[in-house]
């Protein structure tokens, strides 16, 4: 009994230690270790940001107080999808020699993708809120909730990368469909516009859209001043947890069959 | 006790294009009802058990099966039929450069490796003084991994490979790396691991060092065990059939 319980915190340590190694590869691959790799990254949706707000201000941000923060809501919940489901897809084909070789659990190569999207995330949610300030919109306790739909979006982003990664191993042209859709999904979630003068119908089915879903639960927040109500918050969750559930089941599914097609 | 017992084991691999199949192609694979996907079988009814301390030499010509049934016994790949029982924590070596990065230092790199053969931080940190001391890359432990040569490479590995101290031990064509002194020194490390009680498994190609070491013998050929049993029989055997190809 004892010596189960010794053997499975040695494991958790193993696992531990190999899991920040990951992290600090991929971290270090991603930024080519330079200051200005990390500061890059940063500047990327900023000058986006900036773009955006200077075209479409005068089209769509008429009746918007706010329309930067608007804009960067939006933008920075879809960049931290798009960068972290990107870097999911490849994890397991970046990984292919090590996981055609070592017996090693394979969904760690994916969290510690993630890892270092969220890394960056992290960093623009700061600029997010210095934006914030200096826009003038009022701090409020509300702010707090705003963990609610971020904790949902991790574990979405989760869920896809497990479902694209998977893809990407079996179908190769995968990257270039997924290129397609995430330009789609940019126009579809009311990234730099307001749905406000779509029929009422119409605005119910961007709710299908789970990146809509939570942009709009931390506008609300934020700019709307209130918390959105229970129906909401159970989309957030049931998107992710789907997401994650499909993801983790093809991993089940073909976690001895991905070596086949690497 | 049975350390590994492995019971009419049958292996196959999905075999075709793969490696640049995209969607496209399988949709018009599917119109025209057409598959390159065929079965291949890699390993076919294998039988055979082996007890603690023993130390199985496998041998066979290229293509007989003998990393794919190193990969099973690994638990990288599943048998497709049979039935298989290994006890005990295995450290596999299959290859011992997998897992480098080029990108990343010597010393990032020797942490990651050992991360990936299942070591602890504390572990790592005791041991990467004399890691980099039996490797003799002292100069070079802030160096870019893909600025080694291939020499310094190997040698790496095999050093953080052979800190393993595990029940079975599997090890496919790694047994000696690097030129003239290293060779040595790298063998006579192995065999300190074998003797510490490890059960092993050794793929070689060298018939000489299988029948120095192996207490058992495994002759495969295009998958079907041909013989396991004694060691000089069946490496007698085995070098007549290489006579005759």
């Amino acid at each position: 009994m004892l010596q189960a319980v010794k053997n499975g915190i040695e494991k958790i340590k193993k696992q531990r230690f190999l899991f920040e190694e990951l992290v600090k590869r991929d971290f270090k691959k991603k930024y080519k270790r330079t200051v200005l790799g990390m500061l890059w990254s940063l500047i990327s949706p900023l000058m986006q940001l900036l773009v955006m707000s200077v075209v479409f201000k005068s089209f769509f941000g008429a009746g918007q107080p706010h329309y930067t923060i608007y804009l960067f809501a939006g933008n920075l919940t879809y960049s931290f999808f798009k960068d972290s489901t990107y870097g999911g897809m490849n994890a397991l084909m970046q990984n292919a020699g090590i996981i055609t070789k070592i017996n090693l659990p394979k969904y760690m190569f994916l969290l510690s993708k993630n890892v270092a999207s969220l890394i960056n995330f992290g960093l623009t949610l700061i600029v997010f809120f210095a934006f914030v300030a200096v826009d003038g919109v009022p701090f409020h306790v509300r702010f707090l909730m705003l963990l609610y739909p971020i904790i949902c979006l991790i574990v979405f982003n989760i869920g896809c990368g497990f479902i694209l990664s998977a893809l990407f191993v079996i179908f190769k042209d995968v990257q270039y469909l997924y290129d397609i859709f995430t330009l789609m999904l940019m126009y579809l979630s009311a990234i730099f516009y307001t749905t406000d003068n779509y029929s009422e119908n119409v605005q119910k089915l961007f709710y299908l859209n789970p990146i809509y879903v939570y942009i709009t639960y931390i506008r609300h927040i934020v700019l709307d001043g209130y918390i959105p109500g229970l129906a909401t918050h159970g989309l957030c969750l049931l998107y992710a947890v789907l997401a994650l559930g499909i993801g983790a089941l093809i991993y089940k599914k073909y976690n001895y069959k991905f070596m086949y097609y690497m | 006790m049975k350390k590994i017992e492995l019971n009419n084991v049958s292996v196959s691999y999905i075999v075709g294009d793969f490696s640049n199949r995209g969607l496209k192609d399988v949709v018009i694979q599917k119109l025209k009802g057409q598959s390159t996907a065929k079965e291949f079988v890699a390993v076919k009814n294998v039988t055979f058990a082996i007890e603690e301390g023993d130390l199985l030499g496998i041998i066979g010509t290229n293509g007989a099966g003998k990393s794919t049934l190193c990969k099973v016994i690994s638990g990288i790949m599943r048998p497709t039929e049979g039935t298989m029982a290994v006890r005990g924590n295995i450290a596999s070596l299959l290859e011992l450069g997998t897992g480098f990065d080029p990108d990343l230092t010597v010393r990032e790199n020797t942490f990651l490796r050992g991360a990936m053969l299942g070591y602890t931080r504390d572990f790592m940190n005791k041991t990467y003084k004399s890691i980099i001391d039996f490797a003799e890359l002292h100069e070079f432990e802030d160096r870019k991994f893909s600025q080694l040569s291939s020499g310094m490479k190997s040698r790496l590995a095999f050093s953080i490979a052979c800190l393993v101290n595990p029940e079975i031990l599997i090890l496919d064509e790694v047994l000696s790396v690097g030129d003239g002194a290293f060779r040595q020194k790298s063998e006579k490390k192995m065999l300190e691991i074998i003797k510490g009680g490890a059960t092993t498994l050794l793929v070689s190609h060298s018939l000489e060092q299988i029948r120095r070491m192996s207490t058992k013998v495994l002759w495969l050929d295009h998958g079907k065990q041909i013989a396991f049993g004694e060691t000089q029989e069946i490496c007698d055997r085995y070098e007549e059939f290489l006579k005759t190809k």
